[in-house]
């Protein structure tokens, strides 16, 4: 195949390495105890962090999902199919650190809190996208599909937002304590951190899973090559 | 009438056409054949704007599919094995919603006229499920020719008809090209690709291997299998 | 316009299929009753029960019943090549999306038609109110549209009908959000004016899914 080494890649798995130590070190050291919810609240800042990542991984894909039907491009869908999957493990993230941050300060694991319930739903939609992609043979079909449904999907998400949150405030007997957290300027600094060094580290695994894709394709192609050839 | 130009298209890492150039004239029969998985279908189908090409150029009475797509496709009659009619509708209703799709102005006159060449006008009340595969064929047919199209493309119309359905299919078709229509033909059938047509493009994993008369393809055949 | 005559040539060959085998909307209509059925034995729906859980068993009934008529319409196109027979008709391939989603729309209201008066009856729960029928009609207009060019897309799967429910109830969320919080407060007496949000979220989402299937439709058909 003779790819160069991928100096760029290298250059940004040891920037977010670096910055996730750093924020690491800062969410323990530097962040203040929250008085009311103790030390359980510094999982907050990786959890806003993995849901700003989630989001914007599938804002990409949709992006991605855009610029494929436009161009027809087969690095569009690698795009979008790479970040759908950073994505979802993310998404993922952000529910089980909710659960994680529920449970002490709420009593229970699960709340239908209007932030963790949109986790949930982008959850459930890039999966169903995952598992589009696997029923679809045609891998043309599968990528405009693939694409359509990421349009879709993201499109409706502000929506489902906006009807999860006022259809919580209209009941107002859920525990919504979450929100009266003190917020210090040294907790925005971590939190800036966190974000930064989430987002670097989404784009070091883009990177790479697009690498993945294409060494997959080219693969592919060998493969096909030597039928040919009569192997 | 048909033109192509390094026509190509693959699925994936998979080439089904590999860069085929051919023409066809007005009023040209050309039979178009090779084994199962050579492209026949793909390339047809290209022709039909039911699937965009990787690379390469079509023109079909001189406009590009891909951009003048409803134009190349009002010229276009499209016959395949599947018939494209609903069966929960009756052969009168099937041909006059496609009537309507075309905005043909003589619409229900024209059904009438092809539905009586076809054979079916007695049972053009009847649901299109209660059919033989025959008559369904005829009907295909007529649905094909509906719109009076420059151009026929039939992609294995034969496959699942009996043999008095075959020659039923084989006059009708004669009739049309008579008519000044150009047709392209698949067939992994040889010999029915050579049956009445003089031109011949067999292709081969995506290339075109042969184009010329039969009598030409014979003596082709001949020396490579002398060769070997 | 030669446009909205194919649109409307694709519904009324949509409506005559239908009325030759009726197999659509009685399948929709008898698994709609046998739902409630279900739900009345699940929930105990009697009285100030019913009328709480009213609004969410009618749209979980109208949601799952439509997809058994959404799959089934796309599955009908499918069969003996027809989607190739519209693909090849010289019109904008918006135009199939709209006379497929105006036809499912048809059908997913004949069912309501039937599946109202019925569940007011049964349950006892003031339904039949304009508002609640705007809302319905808002409803099902947005399912209508997002179904159509979901199992449009389900369709072409391995999986098919399977497919349809999991491809189309999380993109619903709002749709189904919105519409079970505005009847609820619509059946409880709220003006129209009381629910006015829930009957913007509905019209955004209906314009928005209607947009989007609108251009993408074509890449959702080609082959």
């Amino acid at each position: 195949m003779g790819e160069k080494r991928d100096v760029l890649g290298l250059v940004l798995a040891l920037v977010s390495a670096v910055a996730l130590m750093a924020a690491l070190g800062m969410v323990f050291l530097y962040a203040p105890r929250e008085a009311a919810m103790g030390d359980v609240q510094r999982i907050f800042y990786f959890h806003v962090a993995s849901a700003w990542v989630g989001f914007f991984a599938f804002f990409v894909t949709f992006l991605a999902g855009i610029g494929y039907l436009v161009r027809g491009e087969r690095r569009w869908d690698i795009l979008a199919l790479s970040s759908v999957e950073i994505g979802l493990t993310f998404i993922a993230m952000t529910v089980i650190t909710g659960s994680l941050w529920a449970r002490p300060v709420w009593g229970t694991y699960w709340t239908w809190e209007p932030r963790l319930t949109i986790s949930a739903v982008q959850l459930l939609l890039y999966v169903t996208y995952g598992m589009l992609r696997a029923s679809v043979e045609s891998p043309e079909r599968k990528a405009r599909f693939a694409a359509v449904y990421g349009i879709v999907a993201f499109v409706t998400v502000p929506l489902s937002w906006f009807a999860i949150r006022w259809w919580r405030t209209i009941h107002p007997d859920i525990m919504t304590g979450g929100e009266g957290m003190a917020f210090t300027p040294k907790m925005g600094h971590t939190l800036l951190a966190a974000l930064l060094a989430f987002t670097l580290l989404y784009a070091t695994l883009l990177r790479q899973r697009i690498r993945v894709e294409r060494a997959a394709d080219a693969l592919a192609r060998l493969r096909v090559q030597r039928g040919r050839l009569g192997g | 009438m048909i033109e192509l130009c390094e026509l190509a298209k693959s699925f994936g890492p998979r080439a089904a056409l590999a860069g085929v150039s051919f023409s066809v004239d007005a009023g040209e029969f050309v039979a178009l054949v090779g084994p199962n998985g050579a492209g026949k279908t793909t390339l047809l189908r290209i022709l039909a704007t039911l699937i965009r090409p990787t690379s390469g150029e079509v023109r079909i009475a001189g406009l590009d599919p891909a951009k003048a797509g409803e134009a190349v496709r009002r010229c276009i009659g499209f016959l395949s094995h599947r018939t494209l009619l609903y069966e929960d509708l009756t052969a009168e209703q099937n041909l006059r919603f496609y009537a309507r799709m075309y905005d043909l102005p003589d619409g229900p006159a024209r059904v009438g006229e092809l539905l009586e060449r076809v054979g079916l006008t007695e049972r053009r009340h009847d649901l299109v499920r209660t059919f033989s595969r025959g008559m369904q064929q005829r009907l295909a047919v007529a649905r094909a020719v509906l719109p009076r199209p420059q151009v026929l493309l039939l992609d294995e119309p034969y496959t699942g008809l009996d043999v008095e359905a075959v020659q039923a299919l084989t006059d009708l078709l004669g009739e049309l090209v008579g008519e000044g229509c150009t047709a392209l033909l698949t067939t992994h059938d040889l010999d029915r690709g050579f049956a009445m047509r003089r031109r011949v493009v067999v292709l081969s994993r995506g290339w075109v291997v042969y184009d010329g008369s039969r009598a030409g393809f014979d003596l082709a055949r001949h020396r490579a299998l002398t060769a070997r | 316009m030669g446009f909205l005559r194919k649109v409307w040539a694709i519904v009324v060959k949509d409506v005559a299929a239908e009325l030759h085998t009726r197999e659509m909307v009685s399948a929709m209509l008898v698994f709609s009753v046998l739902s409630l059925l279900i739900f009345s034995f699940a929930l105990d729906l009697r009285g100030a029960v019913a009328r709480a859980a009213g609004p969410g068993v009618l749209w979980a009934t109208v949601a799952f019943a439509s997809t058994l008529g959404l799959s089934r319409s796309l599955a009908r196109e499918q069969q003996s090549g027809c989607i190739d027979g519209l693909l090849l008709a010289p019109v904008d391939r918006s135009a199939i999306f709209f006379g497929k989603a105006l036809g499912n729309l048809i059908f997913m209201t004949v069912v309501e038609v039937v599946l109202l008066p019925l569940f007011s009856a049964l349950f006892d729960v003031p339904l039949l109110l304009p508002g609640v029928l705007l809302v319905v009609a808002l409803g099902t207009l947005g399912y209508a549209a997002v179904g159509t060019l979901l199992a449009s897309i389900a369709v072409n799967t391995r999986a098919r009908e399977v497919m349809l429910p999991v491809l189309l109830l999380p993109l619903a969320v709002p749709l189904l959000i919105a519409a079970v919080q505005a009847t609820g407060r619509l059946m409880e007496g709220a003006s129209l004016g009381e629910v006015g949000g829930w009957l913007q979220l509905l019209v955004i989402y209906d314009l928005l899914v209607v947009a989007v299937s609108m251009l993408t439709y074509n890449y959702v058909v080609e082959e």
